[in-house]
């Protein structure tokens, strides 16, 4: 079967329900593709097993690459260039290369941060939204499972999905 | 949740007590040992010579009126400041005033800390603002101590205090600071005798502080009996009020007491900048008595999520200290005006002081910066046990380097004589610290916040 194509989805209408399922439906052995809810639940990243984002080192990242880029700009333009005297100065002269350090830093961190989520969140403008079920806008949470994924046979899924506490489970399958 | 209550036990303070032990062990070796007459006799002519040489041209480029009053104290004292006592007591007045004002200032953020929870109706604190409260009991003994100190080392470590600085057509007469007179002595006064307003202020800002925790802690503990909001909101009401009175006095408590030894110099960035050492230093000191408390079985309300809030106040503090000592040194180097540059010249090029002016910016910025920058790091207690202490110690020196280069000129030092001192001063501070955190329950049980303080998640 190919991924990506043919999920089961369960419909929760408590996120208290929807938590404990979240962790009866992984301890039976079913890979949950993602859970979709209005509003954010707290200790839904846990109860999904997911790992921390590593955000924060490509913040990091970014940042020294701005560090650098400011230093190496500031020394070639003053320092190689075209050196000038600004103040009686010298031509390299660390302190007012501060500033713009600092600003170049900080807009590199936090434009290669945004840049690196859109990347690894599939966030691009021509997208087409893949809505798995149009009430997770509203009041419904769903838990979404990549048939492809699971060797499990769908009737058996249903079955664990509807005794965790779904409302509902339905099929959805993508073109 | 059960009552908690701190037991001051006899283990605890014998480690106190011998700290106070050694640093008063350390205290008189250095003061035995600091070199004598060094600064009157001809050792100075020869080994400081060029340096002072330097310093009076910067200061006596700044007008006419001082290279006239340079000159003149050249030849009545052989050098361009006011002398008084020897180099060994000099040094000890410099110091007594440095660990004041430094622990002073973790006694007022303690209450500052309270405050600003109170005010901004924080609730992840609910289960630790015990121990602010209990450095805050700091206050009136530091001020006490502030005003005693005042008249026994005034002399030596305020520049300002000599009369003769005032008298028009004079030797002495300074016309820069003659025009710092009304703020020192009383706002147009002619003849200064004794400083009124200067003391006033004193004695004002720390009844202010001192009535502002009485009133608050009242609170606090009533709140422990009778339960319910109204005490809750009483207190916010003060920290309020506490607030805008703290952001005045604290900045101009600054120039009082830590500007006006530089007192050619002025800096409108000083308030400040002496305010955010307080509080990084005051904030670490918590995180330092919690994280501490909390290994030694205490506080089971807090966990790693209320250590990485209180470690990121640590870790923003940090930077913002340093933002403000950037702020300052940018301005003052691109202006490049004599009257302000000597400051740095002072700090900057003397052996005695380069290098705690290098390494003020390696422990308050680079260290912390890079050690508190990830979140494990903040929700570690072993290296908030680390990175406390380095900026508790790093902030001492940044006192040190405001207070001493304008005491001791280039008389200063750094020895066992300030380690002890340190060693004192912090001993007696944890002692009081912790006796009065053990007088009352460690767990505010009718906290209105409680709750959120349980479940607080980040």
């Amino acid at each position: 079967m190919e991924s990506d194509k043919h999920y089961v989805l369960g419909v929760f209408n408590d996120e208290d329900v929807l938590l404990k399922a979240v962790s009866t439906v992984r301890q039976s052995g079913i890979n949950i593709h993602e859970v979709y809810s209005p509003f954010p639940v707290h200790g839904l990243d846990e109860a999904l097993g997911y790992r921390r984002t590593r955000l924060p080192i490509v913040a990091f990242m970014f940042g020294l690459l701005g560090t650098s880029l400011a230093l190496t700009m500031q020394f070639s333009m003053l320092g190689l260039d075209w050196p000038m005297v600004i103040g009686g100065k010298d031509f390299v002269s660390i302190p007012p290369f501060i500033p713009v350090t600092f600003e170049l830093t900080v807009l590199l961190a936090a434009l290669g941060m945004v840049a690196t989520f859109m990347v690894i969140s599939d966030l691009k403008p021509y997208k087409e939204p893949r809505l798995f079920d149009i009430r997770i806008t509203d009041d419904k949470h769903v838990m979404a499972i990549d048939l492809a994924k699971n060797p499990m046979a769908k009737q058996q899924i249903t079955e664990v999905l509807s005794s965790a506490g779904a409302e509902e489970v339905n099929d959805k399958d993508f073109e | 949740m059960t009552e908690e209550k701190f037991e001051f036990t006899s283990g605890i303070k014998n480690k106190i007590f011998i700290t106070l032990g050694i640093g008063l062990l350390l205290f008189i070796i250095g003061v035995l040992t600091v070199p004598s007459g060094h600064g009157h006799g001809a050792a100075d002519e020869e080994g400081h010579a060029s340096a002072i040489v330097e310093h009076q041209g910067l200061l006596a480029s700044t007008d006419d009126k001082a290279e006239q009053h340079a000159d003149d104290n050249e030849e009545v004292h052989g050098k361009g400041e006011h002398h008084g006592s020897s180099v060994t007591v000099k040094r000890i007045f410099a110091n007594l005033w440095i660990n004041n004002v430094y622990f002073a200032g973790l006694g007022m953020i303690g209450l500052f800390f309270v405050a600003i929870q109170y005010a901004t109706q924080a609730g992840w604190s609910a289960g630790m603002k015990r121990i602010p409260l209990a450095m805050a009991s700091w206050i009136p003994i530091s001020g006490i101590l502030m005003i005693v100190l005042y008249f026994i080392v005034g002399h030596d470590v305020f520049h300002w205090t000599h009369t003769d600085l005032y008298e028009v057509g004079g030797p002495h007469f300074d016309e820069i600071i003659n025009g710092k007179k009304g703020f020192f002595f009383w706002p147009l006064s002619e003849t200064p005798s004794f400083p009124v307003f200067y003391l006033l202020r004193m004695v004002l800002f720390f009844g202010l502080w001192f009535m502002f925790f009485k009133w608050i802690k009242r609170e606090m503990l009533a709140e422990d009996i009778n339960g319910g909001t109204a005490h809750w909101l009483k207190a916010r009401k003060y920290s309020a009020i506490f607030l805008v009175i703290f952001a005045f006095s604290s900045s101009i408590a600054a120039w009082d007491w830590v500007m006006s030894i530089d007192t050619h110099w002025f800096s409108t960035m000083f308030g400040w900048y002496v305010f955010a050492s307080w509080w990084v230093t005051g904030l670490s000191m918590i995180t330092l008595i919690v994280v501490l408390l909390k290994q030694a079985g205490y506080l089971k309300i807090v966990n790693a999520n209320h250590l990485h809030d209180i470690g990121k106040f640590v870790f923003g503090f940090s930077i913002f200290w340093t933002y403000i000592w950037f702020s300052q040194f940018l301005l003052i180097y691109y202006a490049n005006i004599p009257e302000e540059t000597v400051y740095f010249i002072q700090r900057m090029t003397t052996s005695q002081y380069r290098w705690v002016f290098f390494l003020n910016l390696f422990l308050n910025f680079v260290l912390p910066f890079l050690l508190l920058m990830t979140r494990d790091s903040k929700r570690q207690m072993s290296m908030l046990k680390v990175v406390c202490p380095i900026i508790i110690v790093g902030h001492w020196f940044d006192f040190y380097l405001m207070v001493t280069p304008g005491v001791m000129q280039h008389d200063g030092g750094f020895g066992l004589l300030e380690i002890g001192m340190a060693m004192i001063f912090g001993a007696v501070f944890i002692f009081v610290t912790l006796t009065n955190l053990a007088k009352v329950p460690l767990f505010a049980k009718n906290h209105p916040m409680l709750q959120e303080s349980l479940h607080h998640h980040i």
